[in-house]
C-alpha cells in the first residue's frame, strides 16, 4: 500500500468514528432523559425512554423477597409511578435524583430496565463530622467493612 | 530543571495522597467512592492544560513554521492523551457505584470520548505521515481544530440534560463543596499539573534527540 493510500484509509477511519459518535451523541444525548411532564404530555407505549426526576418521598416500596421496587418519580409539575425488577444503585433514595431506562406500558406505569442514580455537585463531609480527620474515617469504614465480611 | 520539576511534583502527589485519604473527610452522600474525584477532576483539568497548549504549539507552527512550536504540540498532545484516558477510566470505576453503571451516552461521557478520540487520531495522524514538515502541518491543522471540543466537554453538563453533575470548579454558579475537600482537589490539581510540567520537558528534549537522529 502507498504512503497515501495509508493515510486516506486511517483518516477516512477516524473520521467515520468521529461522524458517528457526534451523530449519535446529537440524536440521543442531547437530551439524556425526558422528564415525567414530558412523558405524560405525549406517552407512547412501549417505546423506549430514558426518565429522570426526583423520587417522591413516601413513594418507594421495596419487597426484598421478590426483588419488586415501585416508586414515583416527579418534576415538581408531573410524576410518573414507576416499577422495577432488582436491586438499585446504592445512592438511589426516597427524596434524591433517579433517572430509569424502560418503557411507557398501557397499563399506565412506566416499566424499568435499568435505575441510574443521579448526583448532585455538592460535596461535604457527613453531618456533624466536619472535624473528623479523613483518616479516622476511612480506617472506620474498612474496620467495619471487615467485621461485615466475617458475620 | 526538569529533575527539580520531577522531585516537585513526586513531593506534591504525596501531599495530594496525604490530603485525599488523610485529611479530606469522606462525602456524606457519596462516601469513600467520592475519593476517586482526586485525581479524576485533576486528570481532566490538566487535559484541558494540555490541549489548550497542542492549541498554542499548532497556532504557533501554522503561524511561523518554527520547528519548537510544533515539538511543544506534539509532546502537550501525547501527554493529553493520557490524562484524558485516565479521566475515563477513573470515571468509569467512580460511575459503577454511583450510578449504577460503567458507562452511558450523555452529553459529557460522549464528548469526552471524541474528545480523546480526537487527539488519538491527531497523533496516528503524525506517525502515519513519513515527510515531518508535512506530517506537523497536517497535526497542526487537527489540533487547532480539536481545542473546539474542550469548551463543549466542560459546559456539555450546563448546555444540554446529562446524566452527569455540573461542574464545582471552574463554574458561574457559587461552589458547593466544603472547605477541607475543595482544598484536598486544590493540592492534587496542583500536582498534576507538576507532573504534566515534568513529562513535558521529559518529552520535549526526548523530542529534540529524535530530531537529531533524523537530521
Amino acid at each position: 500500500m502507498t504512503r497515501k493510500a495509508k493515510f486516506l484509509l486511517g483518516g477516512g477511519m477516524i473520521l467515520a468514528a468521529l461522524a458517528y459518535l457526534i451523530y449519535s451523541g446529537v440524536s440521543q444525548s442531547m437530551v439524556f432523559f425526558v422528564t415525567p411532564s414530558e412523558l405524560q404530555a405525549q406517552p407512547v407505549p412501549g417505546k423506549a425512554y430514558r426518565l429522570g426526576g426526583m423520587v417522591v418521598p413516601g413513594s418507594l416500596r421495596w419487597q426484598p423477597g421478590s426483588l419488586d421496587l415501585s416508586f414515583t418519580l416527579s418534576d415538581g409539575k408531573a410524576s410518573v409511578p414507576v416499577r422495577h425488577k432488582g436491586t438499585p444503585p446504592d445512592l438511589f433514595a426516597e427524596g434524591r435524583g433517579a433517572v430509569v431506562e424502560g418503557t411507557w406500558t398501557r397499563e399506565g406505569y412506566f416499566k424499568s430496565s435499568l435505575i441510574l442514580a443521579k448526583h448532585s455537585e455538592e460535596y461535604k463531609a457527613p453531618h456533624g463530622d466536619e472535624a473528623q480527620a479523613g483518616y479516622r474515617e476511612l480506617l472506620k469504614t474498612l474496620k467495619d467493612q471487615a467485621a461485615d465480611g466475617k458475620r | 530543571m526538569t529533575r527539580w520539576l520531577g522531585w516537585l511534583a513526586a513531593l506534591a502527589l504525596v501531599a495530594g495522597l496525604l490530603m485525599g485519604f488523610g485529611y479530606a473527610p469522606k462525602d456524606a452522600v457519596q462516601g469513600n467512592v467520592q475519593r476517586i474525584m482526586y485525581i479524576h477532576v485533576p486528570s481532566i483539568l490538566t487535559a484541558y492544560l494540555a490541549f489548550a497548549l497542542v492549541l498554542v504549539g499548532s497556532l504557533g507552527f501554522l503561524f511561523s513554521r518554527r520547528t519548537a512550536w510544533d515539538r511543544l504540540a506534539h509532546a502537550a498532545g501525547e501527554i493529553g492523551v493520557i490524562f484524558t484516558g485516565l479521566t475515563l477510566v477513573s470515571g468509569s470505576i467512580w460511575g459503577k457505584p454511583t450510578w449504577g453503571t460503567w458507562w452511558t451516552w450523555d452529553a459529557r461521557l460522549t464528548s469526552t470520548a471524541i474528545l480523546f478520540l480526537i487527539y488519538v487520531g491527531y497523533l496516528l495522524l503524525r506517525s502515519m505521515v513519513e515527510d515531518r514538515e508535512q506530517g506537523a502541518r497536517y497535526a497542526a491543522v487537527v489540533g487547532l481544530v480539536g481545542a473546539v471540543n474542550i469548551p463543549i466537554v466542560h459546559f456539555s453538563v450546563l448546555w444540554w440534560r446529562t446524566l452527569h453533575q455540573p461542574p464545582t470548579l471552574l463554574t458561574p454558579e457559587r461552589a458547593t463543596i466544603s472547605p477541607s475537600i475543595a482544598s484536598a482537589l486544590l493540592v492534587n490539581w496542583v500536582a498534576f499539573t507538576l507532573l504534566f510540567a515534568y513529562f513535558l520537558s521529559k518529552r520535549l528534549s526526548l523530542r529534540r534527540l529524535e530530531e537529531e537522529l533524523h537530521a
